[in-house]
């Protein structure tokens, strides 16, 4: 098997290949290295490679094999790991030059979980800084490329794992989504992303942006891989207070069961229609046939209060970021700037530079909403206020739950927008979160599988299946349902349409700033 | 940020002025390091005393990710401390953020409670000298909350002249202390003192010890800053009902000074007051040596710490069974516990009261455990080593824990005694030497040579000379005036060099001329 097929397999595969012995862990990571060092420079996935510890970790999980150890499933697929995740020894910046340097003492819950698992970690992933944007663009080592057109925005925060799956430059990835960073990536990749229930994956050692929103999940290119992944990082962890202690539901198995006959899936009536690019309703209603096909019964339901899901959510987010962030103060890591004429300047004003040559414009933004929307006089109508529209939120969940099983959408309203497009233009830009955020602001589960390409662009579309708490199960039935039926639509996985990365002129602007 | 520029004398009116013209109200925030084992919001070792920066770990050095999980024990202190201050507790209450930077503060905000504390609207009797003047009384201090929260870590300031900030090269910065479970409590503010003010203060701070240490929750030394005092205080004028402005007294860490604070800011508010000016609201630094305060930041509407619910932590909702079980766990309130030891003790009100003031109750207490008898007990631990305590501005237990001197001290004194090898005089010499650090009594008296001479062949011998010397005074006892006796006892142990036992000197010489 040459190098290049091994990449195009799911982590699935190759998990039964390394099983069956018919590969090492130390083949699949150097091909995977190789496609890193051949196609990287063009879509700047990754913004820390470890070929020396991933290479180690392979071979570790090769001598255990050898010696007729049992090994966990997955054990020597390797994995990309979003640059928001604490790793111990290696950088950890959370797309932030604030955090340059940092190298964490300590291996995030997930983190953990992927070496217990036998997982190699090639590398770190791009992201937007902190987490916040759509597009990776906010990134300050550069941005990530969308590996279906590199002119156009990978989606973000997520941006980084996404296009690294989307490029065979790892099988998986894990992301973090806070407003659909996850899905919303997913959906402008052709790939698949689960924000899996708030509380169903440790965050510790997740860099919070806002802590009550955040949650780290699987990329993939199929719902299996997802359910796999999900499986390894999910449950109880007694460092993570607001971890749920019940057992994770059978996700791998209603993946391989891919059932929705009987199921309700309700069409949310907020999120379709208006708003939504022509080609990606079309996808997604195409989508719907299918399920019906497959034996679904669908229902419609309406939210009214998710109009109000995006203002609420840039309340919530700044107010807690604003808080998250303050510890980035350069007096125990990270960067440290001495303001400029100041020999003898204070802590305080060694803090307030750093913090502004190190934080980028959006993060300054959220900051200074964050910081206002929780001042004395400005909480009750900003802070106070969000958090009673984001209980109608989850009541009105609750309520459609009552009529249906699973609630869909598509992803995102449009398909990979050019970069810069809504530079400029923040609420534009917060607008391509609309479908995904409701879910975060309920702790509720959401995945999103590709739906095809949008004829007007050729491309992808994602479509969105949300759960009631717990039921992360039934994401992954909708989705496999649908990805089966698709896949016999096409006749090949969606991404065996992309076009060929390395074949692709390098773009002009597609000079890294990064200087790793 | 300096105050040794600042180290102006403001002026202070006479107290009695003071009292004639104005009420005072106070309100006490008294901050309590718990004595777990481990912090609040994670596993590191909270002994103190370590060296800096070696009990941290991602939690409480505030490192990206790290996320905080509440120490159980924590809140069974805290919800056990509510109920023996007589206070609802919160069937469902949250962790707050206190958002606001500082170099100690790992993560620049400080978790803690706000608007939901765990136990609010208690209060505490604490004994006071009656205002007749005349034995003691009760007044009630009512409880405004009593909530979780975490320490900071600890700044030093290096290079100043002073430890202060001001004129320091640099600082550092020990998290050892970063996250140790605090329970700050608050009162409503506190009226109706008067005079009494003061006083009312500082048994309001010691009662309140009195409490932590009975329910074995923290260590209390206010020395090492287990345990902290900010005095608020305003005055209104006599028969106002509007609160006048107050200062906020950070740091009173001792009883003494507790007394002494709410003394001289009464006087430097009257001073202002008098004068026709206005109390700026500020906070105030003690100084515990020249026993005056300074003025330290302006406080205003400016200060906004954000508060806002800490989402990594999940409500706390104490079921009530387990409440009513830590009830059952609590010790005998204080104040009945006195009446009760009062009444085993046989002391008089006014005993009793000295008692308490010199904070000599649980000394008292482990000492008549230990084998003496209260009499013995209140004897020694009120005399000699009280007074040089107070001189070095430190309570009895304190300076006594410094010396090294324990209630088993005590009671091999009096057992001395007792048996007759040590009389009165030499007793308190021994003393002098067990609190000098020669050793045990025991040990002090054979050192020094101190015993009661029970050879009666030396004794007869003195008391022959002495009658033969005094032929005038041997006759009245013998015309049957025995209280002349005195005088050759007197004599007697003069030439004993006072060890002998004047009893058995007095028998004897009555054996002898009757
Ligand atoms: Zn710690």
């Amino acid at each position: 098997m040459t190098s290049s097929d091994l990449i195009r397999r799911t982590a699935a595969e190759l998990a039964d290949l390394l099983t069956a012995g018919e590969v090492s862990s130390r083949e699949l990571t150097e091909a995977h290295l190789e496609r890193v060092s051949a196609v990287d420079e063009r879509i700047h996935a990754y913004l820390h490679v470890d070929a020396e510890g991933a290479l180690a970790a392979a071979a570790d999980v090769d001598r255990r094999r050898a010696a007729g150890e049992s090994l966990p499933a997955a054990a020597g697929v390797p994995i990309a790991v979003k640059d928001v995740l604490t790793t111990k020894g290696l950088p950890t910046t959370c797309g932030s030059r604030i955090l340059e340097g940092w190298i964490p003492p300590y291996d995030a819950t997930v983190v953990r979980r992927l070496k217990e698992a036998g997982l190699p970690i090639l590398g770190k992933t791009n992201m937007d800084e902190f987490a916040m944007g759509s597009s990776t663009e906010h990134s300050a080592y550069g941005p990530t490329r969308n590996p279906w057109d590199l002119e156009r925005i990978p989606g973000g925060s997520g941006g980084g794992s996404a296009a690294a799956v989307g490029s065979f430059q790892a099988p998986w990835a894990i992301g973090t989504d806070t407003g659909g960073s996850i899905r919303q990536p997913a959906a402008v990749t052709g790939t698949v992303g689960t924000k899996p229930t708030y509380g169903g994956v440790s965050r510790y050692g997740l860099v919070a942006l806002a802590s009550s929103l955040d949650q780290a999940g699987p990329c993939t290119r199929t719902v299996l891989d997802a359910a796999l992944l999900h499986e390894i990082i999910g449950g109880h962890d007694p460092m993570d207070s607001t971890s749920i202690a019940d057992p994770l539901p059978p996700v791998v198995e209603a993946a391989r069961r891919a059932d929705v006959s009987g199921m309700r899936i309700g069409i949310v009536r907020e999120l379709t229609g208006e708003g939504f690019q022509a080609g990606v309703q079309q996808r997604f209603d195409e989508a719907v046939a299918h399920l019906v096909d497959a034996g679904a019964e669908v229902v419609e339901v309406s939210c009214p209060s998710f109009t109000y899901a995006l203002a609420t959510y840039y309340l919530i987010l700044p107010s807690e970021a604003s808080s998250n962030l303050a510890k980035f103060d350069a007096m125990r890591y990270g960067m440290r700037v001495w303001p400029e004429g100041a020999p003898d300047a204070s802590a305080e004003q060694v803090m307030a530079a750093t913090r502004d040559a190190g934080f980028g414009d959006e993060v300054k933004r959220r900051i200074i909403l964050g910081t206002y929307a929780l001042s004395s006089g400005y909480y009750d109508a900003y802070y106070g206020s969000a958090q009673k529209v984001r209980r109608l939120i989850a009541n009105e969940f609750a309520a459609a739950f009552t009529r249906a099983d699973v609630l869909i959408s598509p992803t995102a309203p449009t398909t990979a927008f050019r970069f810069g497009d809504k530079l400029d233009d923040p609420m534009a830009m917060y607008l391509n979160d609309i479908a995904t955020i409701p879910a975060n602001l309920a702790g509720l589960p959401g995945i999103s599988v590709p739906s095809g390409l949008a004829p007007e662009d050729g491309l992808p579309t994602g479509f969105q299946v949300l759960a009631p708490a717990m039921a992360d199960d039934r994401l992954y039935a909708v989705g496999a349902a649908l990805e089966a039926r698709l896949l016999a639509e096409w006749a090949a996985p969606l991404l065996d349409g992309a076009p060929d990365v390395t074949s692709l002129p390098m773009p002009a602007a597609a000079t890294k700033e990064d200087a790793r | 940020m300096s105050t040794s520029t600042q180290r102006t004398t403001d002026a202070v009116l006479d107290y009695d002025d003071v009292v004639a013209a104005y009420d005072p109200v106070m309100g006490l925030e008294v901050h309590v390091e718990l004595h777990t084992n481990t912090k609040m919001f994670c596993g590191c070792p909270t002994a103190f005393g370590a060296e800096p920066n070696t009990q941290v770990c991602p939690v409480c050095l505030g490192l990206p990710g790290a996320l905080p999980v509440v120490n159980a024990v924590a809140v069974e202190s805290a919800i056990r401390i509510g109920l023996a201050l007589n206070c609802e507790i919160a069937s469902w209450c949250r962790f707050a953020r206190k958002n606001y930077f500082y170099p100690d503060m790992p993560k620049n905000f400080q978790t803690s409670q706000y608007d939901e504390p765990i136990a609010f609207n208690g209060w505490l009797d604490v004994e006071v000298p009656a205002e007749s003047g005349e034995g003691t009384e009760v007044f009630r201090v009512e409880i405004e909350r009593a909530h979780m929260e975490e320490d900071t870590g600890k700044s030093t300031h290096v290079g100043g002249a002073t430890g202060r900030i001001h004129g320091a090269t640099h600082s550092l910065v020990d998290y050892n202390r970063a996250g140790i479970p605090l329970i700050e409590i608050v009162t409503k503010p506190i009226l109706g003192a008067g005079e009494r003010a003061p006083e009312v203060a500082r048994a309001y701070v010691a009662g309140l010890r009195d409490l932590l240490k009975a329910l074995d929750v923290s260590d209390v030394r206010m020395e090492q800053g287990s345990m902290r005092c900010d005095v608020n205080l305003s005055l209104m004028p006599k028969g106002a009902d509007r609160f006048g402005t107050r200062s906020e007294t950070k740091n009173v860490n001792s009883l003494r000074s507790v007394e002494r604070a709410v003394r001289y800011e009464m006087c430097r508010h009257g001073a202002v007051l008098q004068g026709g000016g206005s109390i700026v609201q500020e906070t105030r630094h003690w100084h515990e040596d020249t026993g005056v305060t300074t003025s330290g930041r302006e406080k205003s509407d400016a200060d906004d710490y954000r508060y806002f619910p800490e989402p990594d932590l999940v409500p706390v909702a104490p079921p009530r069974e387990w409440v009513e079980q830590l009830r059952t766990t609590l010790p005998e309130p204080p104040a009945e516990r006195r009446k009760r030891l009062q009444s085993d003790w046989g002391f008089s009100d006014l005993e009793m009261r000295d008692v308490v003031n010199a904070g000599l109750v649980e000394l008292i207490q482990e000492t008549v455990v230990a084998g003496a008898s209260p009499a013995a007990a209140r004897k020694w631990w009120s005399g000699e080593i009280a007074r040089r305590a107070n001189a070095e501005g430190q309570d009895v237990p304190t300076y006594a824990a410094v010396l090294g001197v324990t209630p088993r001290h005590v009671v091999e004194l009096e057992s001395l005694v007792t048996s007759g090898r040590l009389n009165d005089s030499m007793a308190r010499q021994v003393w002098e030497g067990v609190l000098a650090g020669e050793g045990t009594p025991t040990e002090v008296s054979d050192a020094r040579g101190l015993e009661l001479v029970q050879d009666s062949g030396a004794l007869e011998a003195a008391v022959d000379e002495v009658i033969a010397a005094n032929p005038d005074i041997a006759d009245k006892i013998r015309d049957g005036k025995v209280q002349a006796v005195g005088a050759l006892i007197g004599q007697v142990m003069k030439t004993m060099k006072g060890q002998a036992d004047a009893s058995a000197v007095r028998e004897l010489i009555i054996a002898k001329l009757t």
